[in-house]
């Protein structure tokens, strides 16, 4: 079976995948946290780690854009419909008769249709509601400065800032669970830390 | 479809290429704005005359080598020099007791507000001026104009032993006197060439004679002003710190002519922009962002000048007030007084901690030291009741209330101590009344315990008309907290007030995160992070079970 191996994520995009996962999660935690759903670290760390982390995703993002464009690897995210509804069946029907998975993944085309369009929506639209309202929230104090302090309230901001919040953890969700869709369950986590896709 | 892409992460790459430059600055550790320290606070010692910075040996002057008999005639000596320094008193409310309101015109004061401590000084001028930086305010004939009526050594004596006893109209004593009396103990008469030859600038000791106890009593009135301020370590004013800067009182309240900067009716409540710098033409208020600007904070601490638009330095800054042993009056009630012992005579007794808990002659009270305060928008401004004013007896009467709206540009959240009492008023005419208390003739309450007698002599000196039916009402006392500033690892941590039931659990018009959300938005959001996970633990579940059954199949 080591034969059909294939070189699917290079060392960069899993260094960039795991970090941002890390760092996803914890502005997770940290952010509910200072939304006042719990308590764990502490309304002071919470907050300073929350900010760290959007800070630190932020120069990763940096250096991601940058990558995805000098290894052309941004194509991969280009939204196709074809094959779409054979995944929407194949996710309904088909993989609970082990039917095989209608997608087959190449080192050119790593991402089925399907989630190609939640990497878009992802970005499209998760990110702009995030980063957006997060900025905002950030330079809370500049407000006045930038003259926007009448045409915005901090109330608005950080209801639009849960709501993406509550989006990006029904993605998690969503997400964590399609990786044990693979030919095993952990063949696609496997895939993610070692880059390698073994094929069956 | 790709153009947009391109579109979409060329700005989330801009928009990182941005953000770079300001985590550095994040990290960058920037020195707090504090003024340089000269030597404001050590500039003058209460007692090491040889180390005063000042280029005048009083000692050395002609005019004060006589042996005073009394205080307008060291004053008289004074002014020999200071040709100017009585007139300017004579405009200060250290003098007339008297506080105009700049927007209403109203005359406030305590010459004319009757608060819910001792009430009024009104008819009981001969003890009350004992705190009255002049000579012989006996009663309403009293001459504001007379110069040498006013009271240099009060503020200005460096030797603390020049004290003013109630019952002498602002005087000291002139031989030595039983104070209190049948006490057995003795009061000197003050040795007035010494205290004339040893002035000084006030220290903490001068204004504190005073406004360390007001109400008559330590700590009982402010809260954030008592007696422990004499010799303060750095946990309770990390300014005043008597081994670190030991600031005096004027250091912040920066005074000329005599005018004394900051005032409790009227506030420098919200003070914006950077720290003032000498050599500023406009006044110097006595407000932190004097020397610390309006965005204090940096480094580390920088997001904590997000706050400052909308909360006062003293909300975290003063945790608590009246820190001390010593503790502060929560309440004063008036209608416990005549109250007699068993025996028929009046009696007196103390709280647990030593502090007055009740007296026949003033009814009973309630202390509590380290105070959390209560929170109010403020804007500096206070309405304030004066004698006179109507009141309704069916619900508290509020004394005076803080001026200021949810979010308006010149308010902030403060701390502020709330005073609640029950005190006698005019039950036909409305308003609270003026009482006689201290004396020794027979319509003083302290000597008679007869608030009928007391009352009509009060307010026959107050000038209104007294309908003879008396009875009690609840009030009280707004005081923003301004004094007593904590060191920095003291003040709140972001949580006392980021929790649901934090500091500021009442105050509204302020989003503030941890304490406040969308419950629909929670709701909704929460519902579908359940639905999601309900859904993969579904679409898994069924995963296994249809594979188990393939196995059992084969």
């Amino acid at each position: 079976m080591s034969a059909n191996r294939i070189y699917l994520y290079k060392r960069y995009e899993r260094f960039w995948h795991w970090s941002q996962a890390l760092l996803i999660i914890t502005m997770l935690v940290t952010g509910f946290e200072v939304h006042g759903t719990y308590t764990l670290f502490g309304f002071e760390k919470a907050v300073s780690y929350h900010t760290f982390c959007a800070w630190t995703l932020l120069v990763l993002w940096a250096f991601t854009i940058f990558w995805q464009f000098t290894t052309d690897e941004w194509k991969q995210y280009i939204p196709t419909l074809k094959k779409v509804d054979a995944m929407v069946r194949y996710y309904a029907f088909g993989i609970f008769r082990n039917a095989p998975n209608p997608f087959h993944k190449t080192a050119e085309k790593k991402h089925n249709p399907l989630q190609r369009l939640a990497y878009l929506a992802l970005l499209s639209i998760l990110s702009p509601v995030i980063w957006g309202s997060g900025l905002f929230y950030l330079f809370y104090s500049s407000w006045a400065a930038l003259g926007i302090d009448g045409y915005l309230s901090l109330e608005a901001v950080a209801m639009v800032h849960t709501a993406g919040a509550f989006m990006m953890l029904m993605f998690f969700i969503a997400h964590v669970y399609l990786t044990t869709t693979g030919h095993t369950p952990m063949a696609h986590i496997k895939t993610m830390i070692t880059g390698w896709e073994e094929e069956e | 479809m790709t153009s947009r892409l391109k579109y979409l992460l060329a700005i989330a790459a801009a928009g990182a290429l941005l953000a770079a430059p300001a985590t550095f600055a994040q990290t960058a550790k920037l020195e707090p704005i504090i003024a340089p320290p000269t030597q404001p606070a050590s500039a003058v010692p209460a007692t090491a005359k040889a180390e005063t910075a000042s280029t005048a040996d009083h000692s050395k002057f002609k005019a004060l080598q006589q042996n005073f008999k009394t205080g307008p005639q060291v004053t008289e000596a004074c002014l020999t020099c200071h040709t100017e320094a009585a007139k300017q008193v004579q405009h200060t409310k250290h003098w007339t007791w008297e506080s105009v309101d700049p927007k209403t015109g109203q005359k406030r004061g305590k010459k004319n507000i009757i608060n819910n401590y001792c009430t009024s000084p009104v008819s009981n001028e001969k003890d009350c001026m004992a705190c009255h930086a002049g000579y012989g305010w006996k009663d309403n004939s009293f001459d504001f104009t007379v110069e040498k009526n006013v009271d240099c050594l009060i503020c200005h004596d460096t030797t603390g032993t020049y004290r003013k006893l109630p019952g002498y109209a602002g005087h000291p004593v002139y031989e030595r006197v039983e104070f209190p009396k049948d006490s057995g103990k003795f009061v000197e008469a003050a040795d007035l060439k010494k205290v004339a030859q040893s002035i000084g600038l006030p220290s903490r000791s001068n204004c504190g004679s005073c406004h360390f106890f007001g109400a008559g009593g330590n700590g009982a009135k402010h809260g954030d002003l008592d007696s422990s301020l004499q010799h303060p370590g750095k946990y309770l004013d990390v300014h005043m710190d008597e081994k670190g800067l030991n600031f005096s009182c004027v250091t912040c309240h920066a005074t000329e002519k005599h005018e004394v900067s900051g005032s409790r009716y009227n506030v420098a409540a919200a003070v914006k922009g950077p720290a003032h710098i000498r050599g500023k033409t406009d006044a110097s208020p006595a407000a932190c962002q004097s020397c610390h600007s309006d965005k204090p904070h940096s480094g580390r601490m920088d997001i904590l000048n997000t706050h400052t638009a909308k909360i006062a330095c003293q909300t975290c800054h003063i945790p608590e007030y009246a820190r001390d042993a010593i503790g502060t009056e929560a309440s004063w009630d008036w209608s416990q007084a005549t109250v007699m012992g068993p025996d028929g005579k009046p009696f007196a007794r103390k709280d647990s901690a030593g502090r007055r808990a009740f007296d026949s002659k003033k009814g009973a009270w309630v202390w509590d030291s380290y105070v959390i305060p209560e929170y109010r928008w403020f804007n500096g401004a206070s309405t304030y009741k004066v004698i006179g004013d109507k009141i309704d007896p069916s619900q508290t009467v509020h004394i005076n209330e803080v001026g200021g709206e949810p979010n308006a540009a010149d308010s902030r959240i403060w701390p502020v101590k709330v005073h609640r009492g029950k005190q006698p008023y005019d039950k036909v005419n409305n308003y609270l009344t003026v009482q006689h208390t201290g004396g020794e003739d027979d319509t003083a309450l302290w000597h008679n315990y007869d608030w009928q007698k007391a009352i009509g002599a009060g307010m026959k000196a107050a000038g209104l008309p007294y309908s003879g039916e008396y009875g009690f009402v609840s009030t009280d006392m707004t005081w923003p907290i301004t004094h007593m500033v904590a060191p920095e690892h003291d003040a709140l941590s972001c949580a006392q007030c980021h929790s649901k039931n934090g500091r500021l659990q009442n105050i509204a018009g302020v989003y503030m995160p941890s304490r406040d959300g969308n419950r629909l938005l929670d709701l909704a959001g929460w519902t579908l992070v359940l639905l999601s996970l309900l859904g993969v633990l579904i679409h898994g579940g069924l995963r296994i079970y249809t594979s188990k059954k393939k196995e059992q199949l084969k």
